[in-house]
């Protein structure tokens, strides 16, 4: 017997909808629950996508992640400080109020509130100002080039709902009560929130007067959280549903032999990387007094040399990613093509850097990783100190949970770490500002450049891209500073990671590199 | 009251090693400023004690905050979570009794049969297998397999007041049952083992010789007589482990998905939830010492010696 919850959607469905035959209820899960239906207050990636499909951004992203209109239908620069968006006209809120101006400058005005999570994706804007009832000026305080990309992901709340219910602000968590908005919701998009239970159960139905054109044939969609790895792909081996999103990787192979079932994998706009620290004159975390041997370019090198790629994609990843030689995805705007060609190890030539900068018998330091971070995070950082151990250097994995390797290496309290670098806008300003260059503190100058890596040759260019809005030039600038990172042996990067998803052999997704699953896109037969 | 306050101490002070809540409250590209903001705005950046006084005012007051992961108040989940733990606990607890009971007599009277070894070296095995195994041993039999049971989740449920039950809906009935095996596994064993041993030992005291000399059908003998004695201190055993199972609910709650306290604790292990954590812990000592109490009080009334004891002493100093 397949489960109740099935049947109950298959009658519910043959009933309601009986003149669209292929109207379907998609079931999904992933390991936690959606964290609220607020679009501003946890800016957390999953939560982030699932609201994706009940609210929607002034720009969407397209199947191969373009950028393409989405509330506005287009848009242009009137001045260095301003771009001018024309909104879509006859789109209603799933109360049925209008959408207008007046919605969008209070949704940017309410996710740079203090209590947002989602002001990092709002950098530079100054405001968004009303110009007609279909029309948007938002003011940046430079010429933020950025700007397209990032507002995919600032979703649009309506005004007088949200003044309504007393939500014009993301919820205080200082306050000790939840705000109507945390479990309710008013969007644009596809979905209509429908019921919501904690770790349980969310339900959306379809949104019968959305402005666009369904892709997919899904009009009910479940989600249901399922913690235990083993218990969420028995449930999906045995039918209960019908999507995960999250499929440990070990488990792949073993998938992907069972009939019933496929595995899409994609690659994710993500590069996984070692960091060094370079600033230091003492390293923290190693048995050299005195000096940094991560100072020396060549004990730099030498690290970088002793890696084998090939072997860590092919024993440890088991495919789940593309060994790299640069810091950005392919997606990314600005990828370096010419220069991504990662060097086989060369280990006799890595020892002989090595005594050559001082060290023949090696040395010793502690590399901190996380455990439940990226794929196979824990086993990439023992598989290199293995391999770091024959050229002679002793590596000591310290691997911890996210909660704590977070806060560690965001306080530069390590040595070396690993991390892994996404980018929501896939451009390479990104890359560039936050890992190459010169830590400048509360600034995002470097703000993940934990290693302290510094060349004021790259910093001059970086800071050139800032403002130069022209994308040939922006690439231009981006190949410069790989380049030269590159020579700095600035970072060792490692792979690209793919992301899997496994689901029922009758469903069809658009796999997204930022791992969104988009329902409007998935089709069940 | 003082063991509530050195839960309530012990636990506070295990959070400052779970680990920083607001690096993952936001996202890789916030900056440091943005951080130190949240953190404050969390009140996370007072002093330890400072922190702690102001919990347990807070919790004196019924009021636990809000969940840094679900953005609702804490009272509120807990609420919420509450019945389906004590569903699962209960059911569980029943179902330890109703089989470890008759199966600890049947094994105490017929010692020397097959049926009883394979019993116990079943309980054996009860013993020593960890829940989360069972639990993914059931799922694969009953869910996967045979495509007989849910293999997650609490299923329908109906709302009675604020209390939400799933033993009123054939789902929810079907959900139950393999958490309720999974969670019940041990004590069914010791329960077993329990009764076993003192039936052994009660049947070979002289009142249980003398019942049968009196010509008593060997039915009244073991049952009204000899089972009677046994379950002084399966009572007993049983109150402990009704603490028990709610507290170790936690795995088979994670397991089955079981939308219970467990659950909701170990998620918020995950995300440094403070204030979740807090709750659940002084929640799960306030049950430990209430069951406590509610133990002796019962072995005081159940056991006839005591009440002997007690009147003596008070005969002694009138």
């Amino acid at each position: 017997m397949r489960s109740v919850l099935l049947r109950a959607g298959v009658i519910l469905a043959a009933v309601v909808y009986c003149a669209a035959l292929d109207a379907a209820t998609l079931r999904f899960s992933s390991q936690g629950d959606i964290t609220t239906i607020d679009p501003h207050a946890n800016n957390e990636g999953f939560t982030t996508s699932y609201l994706d499909n009940i609210y929607e951004a002034l720009v969407f992203r397209g199947k191969r992640m373009e950028v393409e209109p989405g509330l506005a239908v287009s848009w242009n620069r009137t001045s260095p400080t301003t771009m001018r968006f024309k909104l879509r006209p006859n789109v209603k809120f799933h109360d049925g109020t209008p959408f207008t101006a007046d919605d969008v400058v209070f949704s940017v005005q309410r996710a740079l509130a203090d209590t947002s999570n989602y002001k990092p994706y709002l950098t530079g804007v100054k405001e968004a100002r009303k110009v007609d009832d279909l029309t948007v000026d938002v003011i940046t305080d430079g010429p933020a080039p950025v700007l397209v990309p990032q507002l995919t992901r600032i979703h649009i709340m309506s005004k007088a709902w949200c003044t309504k219910h007393n939500v014009t602000k993301p919820q205080d968590y200082k306050n000790k009560e939840e705000t109507y908005a945390v479990r309710n919701a008013n969007g644009t998009g596809p979905y209509i929130l429908k019921s919501r239970q904690e770790d349980v159960r969310t339900v959306a139905v379809k949104n019968s007067n959305w402005w666009g054109k369904l892709d997919g044939n899904v009009d009910e969609m479940v989600y249901v959280p399922i913690k235990s790895d083993a218990t969420r792909l028995a449930a999906l081996i045995s039918g209960e549903i019908d999507f995960v999103l999250d499929p440990p990787p070990q488990d792949i192979p073993r998938l992907k032999q069972d009939p019933k079932l496929k595995v899409v994998e994609g690659l994710e706009n993500r590069t996984i990387f070692f960091g060094m620290d370079q600033a230091r004159n003492e390293l923290l975390y190693s048995n050299v007094k005195g000096k940094n041997p991560f100072k020396d370019k060549r004990v730099r090198e030498a690290m970088q040399l002793a890696l084998d790629l090939k072997a860590i994609q092919k024993q440890v990843l088991r495919g789940l990613g593309i060994p790299t030689a640069v810091m950005f995805a392919p997606q990314v705007d600005g990828y370096p093509k010419d220069l991504d060609h990662p060097k086989p190890p060369d280990r006799a030539r890595a020892k002989k850097l090595i005594a050559e900068a001082g060290y023949p018998n090696g040395f010793e330091v502690t590399l901190d990783c996380p455990n439940n971070r990226y794929v196979a995070d824990e086993k990439i950082c023992v598989a290199a100190a293995a391999m770091w151990a024959q050229i002679g250097v002793t590596v000591k994995v310290n691997a911890m949970p996210r909660a704590i390797w977070g806060p560690k290496t965001q306080n530069r309290d390590t040595s070396m770490y690993m991390l892994g670098w996404g980018v929501p806008t896939f451009d390479s300003q990104y890359v560039l500002q936050s890992l190459m260059r010169t830590y400048i503190p509360n600034t995002a100058d470097g703000d993940y450049n934990l290693g302290g890596y510094s060349n004021p040759q790259a910093d001059a260019l970086i800071d050139k891209q800032k403002t130069e809005v022209d994308p040939k030039k922006r690439a231009e600038i981006a190949y410069e500073v790989s380049k030269i990172h590159m020579q700095d042996f600035g970072h060792i990067p490692l792979h690209f990671q793919m992301i899997p998803w496994a689901m029922r052999s009758n469903v069809s997704v658009v796999h997204r590199a930022d791992n969104f699953l988009t329902v409007k896109w998935v089709k069940v037969n | 009251m003082i063991v509530m306050l050195v839960v309530g101490f012990i636990a506070f002070s295990l959070f400052n090693f779970v680990g920083d809540p607001v690096s993952l409250m936001l996202p890789p590209e916030a900056t440091q400023a943005d951080r130190d903001a949240m953190r404050q705005l969390l009140g996370l950046d007072r002093p330890f004690y400072v922190q702690f006084v102001t919990f347990l005012e807070n919790a004196l007051h019924g009021n636990f905050g809000i969940s840094l992961r679900l953005g609702r108040p804490v009272s509120a989940l807990i609420a919420e979570r509450l019945p389906a733990t004590l569903e699962l606990a209960l059911t569980a607890t029943i179902f330890a009794l109703a089989v470890g009971i008759p199966v600890g007599v049947y094994t105490a009277l017929r010692r020397d049969s097959w049926v009883s070894r394979a019993m116990l070296t079943t309980s054996l095995i009860g013993v020593s297998l960890p829940n989360f195994l069972i639990g993914i041993f059931l799922i694969l039999i009953f869910a996967v397999w045979l495509g007989l049971l849910p293999s997650f989740g609490r299923g329908d449920t109906t709302q009675l007041g604020f209390w939400s039950t799933g033993l009123l809906t054939k789902s929810g009935l079907k959900a139950l049952l393999l958490p309720a095996i999974t969670l019940g596994f041990y004590p069914v064993t010791l329960v077993m083992r329990l009764v076993r041993a003192e039936m052994l030992e009660v049947l070979r005291t002289d009142y249980i010789k003398f019942a049968r000399a009196r010509g008593l059908s060997s039915r009244a003998v073991n049952f009204g007589h000899a089972l009677k004695n046994t379950l002084i201190p399966v009572i007993t055993v049983i109150g402990l482990q009704v603490g028990a199972i709610i507290a170790f609910a936690i795995i088979t709650e994670t397991v089955f998905q079981w939308p219970g306290m467990g659950l909701l604790f170990i998620q918020a292990v995950q995300f440094a939830d403070i204030p979740v954590m807090a709750a659940y812990l002084c929640l799960i000592g306030f049950i430990f010492v209430i069951i406590n109490l509610v133990v002796d009080l019962l072995y005081y009334l159940v056991d006839p010696r005591l009440r002997v004891e007690r009147m003596a002493a008070a005969g002694a100093l009138r």
